[in-house]
């Protein structure tokens, strides 16, 4: 192989067809005319929390910056408005595929992992497939001791009083802690979710082989 | 100008703007009959309603000014004003159209001395501004209006004010008893050339066009440049008569959009780099303008006139397509988005946001007479389906004036071929 041939070999740019083929909606990817009207559009300030928005992840994917795209918590951020769908005018779904490509990172283990979206998306499927039913005094107490028990308490007593006045108004109960309620048929649920759980698994593990 | 009888040798020219007079004095100068029918009161179309040309800056009386006295000094070519297309039968050498004729309430003594229009108080929207202003209801449609003839406004009919007209005419001129006509004209090819509409800015909600005063569109501001124009060709906010120096051109407005124009309009991005011009010339100390743009698409070969623009310290250039637009409390646009070079969020308010509108077919494809093959934003194709019926001008595709006119030549060519063969086959 001459040297050429290597290099071109080593910097040949594939991330937007694996974008393509592995992430939903990820066809539409190459259809952005940049114009900058889902950025303008997002609700989420993304100077603060958006590193980096929607049509600059599209150019850094066609630029082929994969590490960059699929380590960055920009695309957790998306709160699912639908705005920048409604605007774009190339009609391009964005709010799905920043989900999709959310999913990707996620599936192939790049996604960051104490980012707070994701941590909580991992705690609410653990939380309500476990009795079929979400626990919401777990899920909660799960989400505050997220970085630990010192900031998890201080974050408890900051909600003390919103604690207490859900407790007055019956929207509450501290036996919760406890097991919890669950639904009629736990062992039904858990086998259907597992089982859908397999086949989506194993179409995108096709996919990820093929 | 005599009256001719129109036979299937005949050209049926629809629409007088700058791609119909074009299309109908190329075929009337080789010799063939021409009916040229004209929706408003007078010929000239959309160029008449520019304040100048790109790019060289020139105003469009002149190039109608050529167009007009050819027509007056060409037999071959009957102008019918106030009149629109209803119908059309038959086919390739064969035609027949029906044609509706609204009173003007005028006739032809008339010359346009002006004591009808200082005899009525009645005052009516004035469409050649783009209702930006009222004229009175008996009117000259404009300066350099063809045929140079007063029009009433139907609404004067009846009142006391048609009676003040009729009275005021030394000539004999004005006819209330006028009625809509319809008739009969038949032709051998037929040159579509009914031009274009500004796309309805308030389809647009984000850009508030409608809710908020101080957003116009582009073909307004020609309107407002223009001394002939609604403020005297000073560029005023319509909210509050302000002068308005800061001013942003949003290209795209409706264009390129899958929820609005599937096309680019390819006119409007010269259209905001030649009406920065306005902006210099009326306000030459301190105007300023803004364009926010996808890409800048100087079509044909101006793309040394957007490097002058761009060299213009006055001129500024912003890579963004303007999300929305929101009115502060002192009545300015305020112009929200993320610049896409450097991906930096703007909130910056202007004194007048122009709204670089697209171009769609005036009649689309689907409602012309017969069945004409159109694309699917509803510009005429060229194709055998369509017979002798041929788009010339913006009724074909999205042009500027220059290639409007080639356009209207090449389809006076395609008509002449016709009603050619059809003398042939009678000789």
């Amino acid at each position: 192989m001459s040297a050429n041939t290597a290099l071109a070999e080593k910097y040949r740019n594939n991330f937007l067809k694996e974008i393509e083929e592995q992430v939903e909606m990820g066809d539409w990817v190459k259809m952005c005319m940049q114009c900058g009207v889902c950025s303008g559009s997002c609700p989420t300030n993304f100077q603060s929390a958006w590193e980096h928005p929607p049509q600059e992840l599209f150019m850094m994917i066609r630029a082929g910056k994969r590490e960059e795209v699929l380590t960055t918590t920009s695309m957790w951020n998306c709160t699912s408005c639908y705005n920048c769908i409604v605007r774009c005018p190339r009609k391009l779904p964005i709010t799905h595929i920043m989900h999709g490509i959310a999913e990707y990172a996620h599936r192939i283990g790049k996604a960051p992992k104490m980012q707070a979206t994701r941590f909580f998306s991992g705690l609410f499927w653990k939380n309500a497939t476990r009795t079929g039913r979400v626990n919401e005094l777990k899920l909660s107490m799960g989400l505050y001791f997220k970085d630990g028990l010192g900031a998890g308490i201080k974050e408890g007593m900051k909600m003390k009083d919103v604690a207490l006045g859900l407790m007055k108004a019956k929207r509450l109960n501290p036996f919760e802690l406890f097991g919890g309620h669950k639904c009629k048929d736990q062992k039904g649920i858990q086998a259907m979710l597992k089982k859908a759980y397999e086949i989506e698994r194993s179409r995108k593990a096709a996919k990820m082989a093929g | 100008m005599t009256e001719h009888v129109a036979t299937n040798e005949t050209i049926l020219v629809v629409g007088g703007g700058i791609s119909g007079m074009t299309a109908a004095l190329e075929a009337a100068e080789t010799g063939k009959n021409v009916v040229l029918v004209e929706k408003n009161p007078a010929l000239g179309g959309r160029t008449s309603q520019l304040y100048r040309y790109f790019p060289k800056l020139c105003h469009p009386v002149c190039g109608l000014e050529i167009n007009l006295r050819r027509l007056k000094n060409n037999p071959r070519v009957r102008v019918l004003t106030l009149a629109e297309v209803t119908g059309l039968s038959g086919g390739t050498g064969n035609y027949t159209a029906s044609i509706r004729i609204r009173p003007r309430y005028v006739n032809e003594n008339c010359t346009a001395c002006g004591d009808c229009e200082r005899a009525v108080d009645m005052k009516v929207d004035d469409p050649f501004n783009y209702n930006l202003g009222q004229h009175k209801a008996a009117f000259l449609p404009n300066a350099m209006a063809y045929p140079q003839r007063y029009v009433l406004d139907p609404a004067i009919i009846g009142t006391a004010d048609a009676d003040r007209a009729k009275a005021a005419c030394k000539y004999g001129a004005i006819d209330l008893d006028m009625q809509e006509e319809t008739i009969q004209v038949k032709a051998g090819a037929v040159v579509w050339a009914t031009g274009w509409q500004p796309y309805d800015a308030a389809k647009i909600q984000p850009y508030g066009y409608g809710r908020f005063r101080n957003v116009i569109t582009s073909v307004e501001f020609e309107r407002l440049a223009d001394i002939h124009g609604p403020t005297g060709g000073r560029i005023l906010r319509p909210s509050d008569g302000k002068e308005a120096k800061n001013i942003a051109f949003i290209q795209c407005a409706g264009s390129r959009d899958e929820n609005h124009l599937r096309h680019c309009s390819r006119i409007c991005c010269m259209a905001s780099l030649k009406q920065t011009h306005y902006v210099r010339e009326k306000y030459p100390e301190d105007g300023k303008s803004t364009i926010y743009y996808i890409d800048i698409r100087a079509i044909d070969r101006f793309e040394d006139f957007y490097q002058k623009v761009q060299a213009d310290p006055s001129v500024t250039f912003i890579k963004s397509k303007v999300a929305k637009i929101t009115e502060d409390e002192h009545g300015n646009a305020v112009c929200h988005g993320v610049n896409t070079e450097g991906y930096k969020r703007y909130t910056t308010p202007h004194d007048l946001v122009v709204l670089a509108v697209g171009m769609e077919p005036s009649v689309k494809g689907i409602n012309i007479p017969g069945h004409i093959v159109a694309d699917s934003s509803g510009f005429i194709e060229a194709d055998p389906a369509n017979g002798a019926v041929f788009g010339a001008g913006c009724a074909s595709n999205a042009l500027d004036v220059n290639r409007a006119v080639q356009s209207a030549t090449a389809a006076a060519l395609r008509a002449i071929q016709v009603v050619n063969k059809v003398a042939k086959a009678e000789a």
